[in-house]
């Protein structure tokens, strides 16, 4: 999605290696992807349901 | 010792010659006393870039090459910002392994082809988002 989008930018956060943040957002269990703070997504989720969650974000 | 096996590495030579359309640079932030993950990222980053003629690597210092460290808008290390004709704003943060390993890759692929893959409706609905998105992934290692 971040490629398709100039708006949209991805990080990849290897949870292990960053106990503060995955203490800051909750990380239990992965994948978790969280959306500008706020959003979550818990899993593999399908596109679709990633957009959903990315519009929401982008409200 | 290397970190991709034989067969590996075979495979992925392949799979870059076939695939890769224009140059990637994987761009690494790490730090002078490189934790124990901020060189095997940097040695997977450079074994991956040996297996293509098309991927450069470029390796800065977080703190002493802070322009660079603004320009790519990186906070952690160890940091790969893949690159392509443009800056998509793709950031891997910590090392890439297991299944990590394997989103690298393509996105490596897709970033060289500078083609997201999404439907034509997922396209669509990103072109009317009008706020930044900021995306954070978290996984770990298996």
């Amino acid at each position: 999605m971040a490629i398709e989008s100039d708006l949209i930018r991805a990080d990849m956060v290897e949870a292990i290696e960053f106990p503060h943040l995955t203490s800051k957002y909750n990380v239990y269990g992965v994948p978790r992807s969280v959306f500008n703070e706020t959003i979550y997504v818990e899993g593999a989720a399908p596109e679709s349901v990633f957009l959903e969650k990315l519009l929401e974000a982008a409200k | 010792m290397s970190l991709i096996g034989q067969k590996d590495a075979d495979h992925l030579r392949e799979r870059f010659s076939d695939k890769l359309v224009n140059p990637v640079r994987l761009v690494m932030f790490t730090q002078e006393i490189e934790c124990q993950y901020c060189r095997e990222t940097r040695q997977l980053v450079e074994e991956i870039a040996a297996l293509s003629d098309e991927i450069d690597v470029e390796a800065y210092n977080l703190i002493t090459d802070a322009e660079k460290t603004q320009e790519y808008n990186v906070d952690k290390i160890p940091a790969i910002a893949v690159m392509g004709a443009q800056d998509y704003g793709i950031r891997y943060y910590g090392i890439p392994s297991g299944y990590e390993f394997t989103s690298l890759i393509e996105d490596i692929i897709s970033v060289s082809e500078g083609d997201s893959g999404l439907s034509a409706a997922t396209r669509e609905a990103i072109a009317q988002i009008a706020k930044p998105v900021h995306i954070q992934v978290f996984v770990t290692p298996t």
